[in-house]
């Protein structure tokens, strides 16, 4: 049983009391919401006559449903315009805190919380968004609950949960240029496999993660949920404190050395006990693309697809489900695999820095001929300082299109969908059948970086190449 | 859309009924119910609806859609079941198609919570064991009784021995798996613990 990571810290100082059977009750400090899975969450506090106890805990954005072409309301998707009207109502009805479209603070939940710096080391912070784990990159407790588990943080700021088990992700060396922290989660996923997590919080540290910026460490947190756990952090250092320095909802200047002292206390000992360490060489990261219908079907870009015999038994089955979906052979090279459509964006790969690198690649280029790109920044600030960088230029005159913040099509709520058996090259986090909006569309996840690639020659192509010249 | 739809409520202590087998591993929340059903400001209607592409692009008739499957209320399925996307419309949309209790080799973390918080029984066996009645339940019409305080699948044939978290055991028999008054029971104890956090105040 682990002891003294950070995980055990922040476990005991919000578990409230320990339930019968081994489940503990446990305080969540910060409670995100958005329009998907919260309406039936206020509609159940009704029917029990039970109200938000906690309001100013929580705090709401929307994200999932948003068009991201035409904003104006009434949104002209009626259903989507009921689920935001239903969010607006509910939280002007319970006092919370709402950052809707045209407050300058809307976007990607998973965006949203840690630019605003809501998002702080030694937190237990739950939404009703698997992708909750993003918020880990800070050194807090974060995960994803169900619309019940919404309800019950909504009526007494806490849930049910058994302790996790601590998995210690010691990252050796660096990763080399060119390749980013979308290939080296990838590349966990496919060494750990996608339910490997299952009971585990996932701790990602060693110089690889230390080197990363807060922005990288969000999207290794952020994909955590497609190794199978539910949680994953990085433990805050001086990056954490800078990142956090100075946001609209950090501590404030008088407490900040305070919390400074506070946060660096939680960080795992040296002498910490995990119920498990895996080794990564992150030196040996190639740039990452996804394969098959799961995130950890992965290869490198200069890989051929495997064949079924260099499979394990395990992942025989969903392995040949996947080589049926994609169209694709056994041995086939993944390089060169034509795309119909790029999309930049979600909350693994919307924000700023994403948009640089992006950006920096397709400058002076031109989007392939019958190639549909398209950029959605992860939120209305992302989106403000893109532009002011001129990052929205480059993009529109490469051929991209510019959008408005939201989740997109990374799920494809909105009227942003692939059609057919289209194939996208996606900075998003899965890879699962239909995903994108079509039942037969097909999605290869991979970095900004190489979606960027994959717009300017139509192709799977190594983002290296173009980042040499 | 089924009639009589009696939801779970209460302790629940065994569960009767006719097995229903999908194989596959990894079978993400998308695929139970795809995104764009998701626009929905209740769950009532999400039992029509469930694995809506995969039964409209299957070229075998999807177990869902069999003759034979229509009163089946005990769902079979292998590992890593309800990965992905943390919708409890997914659930809910089995639950609400007639599903109530599954049984599986492992499941996802955050659908196995939705699960319980909805009054869904998860079960898990060895995968020999699955494979064993997914076999049978495809072959014939395979009924069990489950009995939730000994984690007892039982019919006329055979007695299979189940896995069940001990947490979630008493949570059924309690009827505490609908957990807000359990939860509220604590109220001081939680306001204290607020008040003790350090960065409430920073």
């Amino acid at each position: 049983m682990s002891k003294d990571t950070l995980f055990d810290k922040v476990w005991d100082l919000h578990k409230v009391a320990d339930l019968p059977g081994g489940s503990s009750q446990i305080l969540i400090g910060l409670h995100l919401i958005h329009e998907v899975t919260s309406p039936q969450a206020f509609g159940a506090l009704r029917d029990k006559n039970l109200r938000v106890r906690f309001p100013s805990r929580t705090v709401a954005t929307v994200d999932h449903i948003v068009p991201t072409d035409n904003q104006s309301r009434p949104f002209k998707d009626n259903l989507a315009e009921q689920m935001i009207d239903t969010l607006e109502k509910n939280c002007q009805y319970n006092q919370i805190k709402f950052f809707n479209i045209g407050s300058g603070n809307q976007g990607i939940v998973h965006v949203v919380a840690p630019e605003l710096g809501l998002t702080q080391p030694g937190m237990t912070i739950a939404c009703g968004d698997s992708h909750t784990s993003t918020h880990g990159a800070f050194g807090s407790i974060a995960f994803g609950i169900g619309t019940s588990q919404v309800r019950d943080v909504l009526a007494s700021q806490t849930l049910i949960m058994n302790k996790l088990k601590v998995r210690k992700i010691l990252c050796k060396e660096k990763l080399s240029a060119g390749v980013f922290a979308k290939d080296l989660v990838l590349h966990i996923i496919n060494k750990l496999g996608v339910k490997a997590g299952v009971g585990f919080a996932y701790e990602f540290t060693g110089p690889a993660v230390s080197a990363l910026s807060m922005e990288e460490r969000m999207t290794i947190c952020n994909m955590s949920i497609e190794g199978g756990a539910r949680c994953g952090y990085v433990n805050p250092d001086a990056k954490t404190f800078n990142y956090i320095k100075g946001k609209e909802f950090a501590p404030s200047e008088e407490n900040w050395s305070k919390a400074v002292n506070w946060w660096k206390s939680l960080v795992s000992d040296d002498k910490a006990v995990y119920d498990d360490l895996i080794e990564i060489d992150a030196s040996k990261v190639e740039p990452t693309v996804t394969w098959g219908i799961t995130p950890g079907q992965s290869i490198g870009i200069n890989e051929r697809i495997p064949e079924l015999s260099d499979i394990d038994n395990a992942d025989k089955s969903i392995a040949g489900e996947a080589y049926e979906y994609m169209g694709f052979n056994p041995g086939q090279k993944i390089k060169g695999i034509p795309i119909d459509v790029c999309f930049i964006g979600s909350c693994t790969n919307g924000r700023l820095s994403d948009l640089q690198i992006a950006a920096k690649i397709v400058r002076h280029n031109k989007v392939a001929p019958n190639i549909k790109a398209f950029v959605v920044p992860g939120s209305e600030k992302v989106a403000k300082e893109a532009k002011s960088e001129g990052l929205d230029k480059i993009f529109k005159e490469s051929g991209f299109q510019w959008r408005e913040p939201g989740c997109s099509m990374c799920l494809a709520m909105n009227s942003d969908k692939l059609i057919g058996d289209q194939i996208s090259a996606s900075s998003s986090n899965r890879n699962f059948k239909g995903r994108q909006g079509s039942p037969n569309g097909r999605t290869l996840l991979m970095s900004p970086a190489m979606v960027a690639a994959a717009a300017i020659t139509g192709k799977v192509s190594d983002a290296r190449e173009f980042l040499k010249q | 859309m089924k009639f009589n739809l009696n939801l779970p409520k209460g302790p629940i202590e065994r569960i009767q009924g006719k097995c229903i087998s999908l194989i596959g591993d990894d079978i993400d929340t998308d695929r139970i119910i795809p995104a764009r059903f998701l626009k929905c400001v209740d769950f009532n209607s999400l039992g029509d609806s469930v694995f809506a592409d995969d039964r409209n692009n299957s070229n075998i008739v999807h177990p869902f859609d069999l003759e034979k499957n229509q009163e089946a209320s005990i769902l079979i399925v292998n590992s890593n079941f309800g990965c992905g996307s943390s919708r409890e419309h997914a659930p809910q949309a089995l639950m609400r198609w007639g599903i109530r209790a599954i049984i599986g080799e492992s499941f996802a973390e955050i659908f196995y919570s939705n699960c319980i918080a909805i009054g869904i029984p998860c079960f898990t066996l060895t995968k020999d064991s699955v494979k064993h009645i997914q076999d049978k339940s495809q072959n014939y019409d395979l009924f069990f009784e489950i009995n939730i305080q000994k984690a007892l699948a039982k019919n006329s044939e055979f007695t299979l021995s189940l896995n069940l978290k001990e947490s979630s055991r008493q949570m059924f028999l309690n009827g505490e798996w609908d957990a807000t008054t359990t939860l509220l029971n604590n109220i001081e104890l939680i306001k204290e613990k607020i008040d003790q956090l350090p960065y409430v105040n920073f």
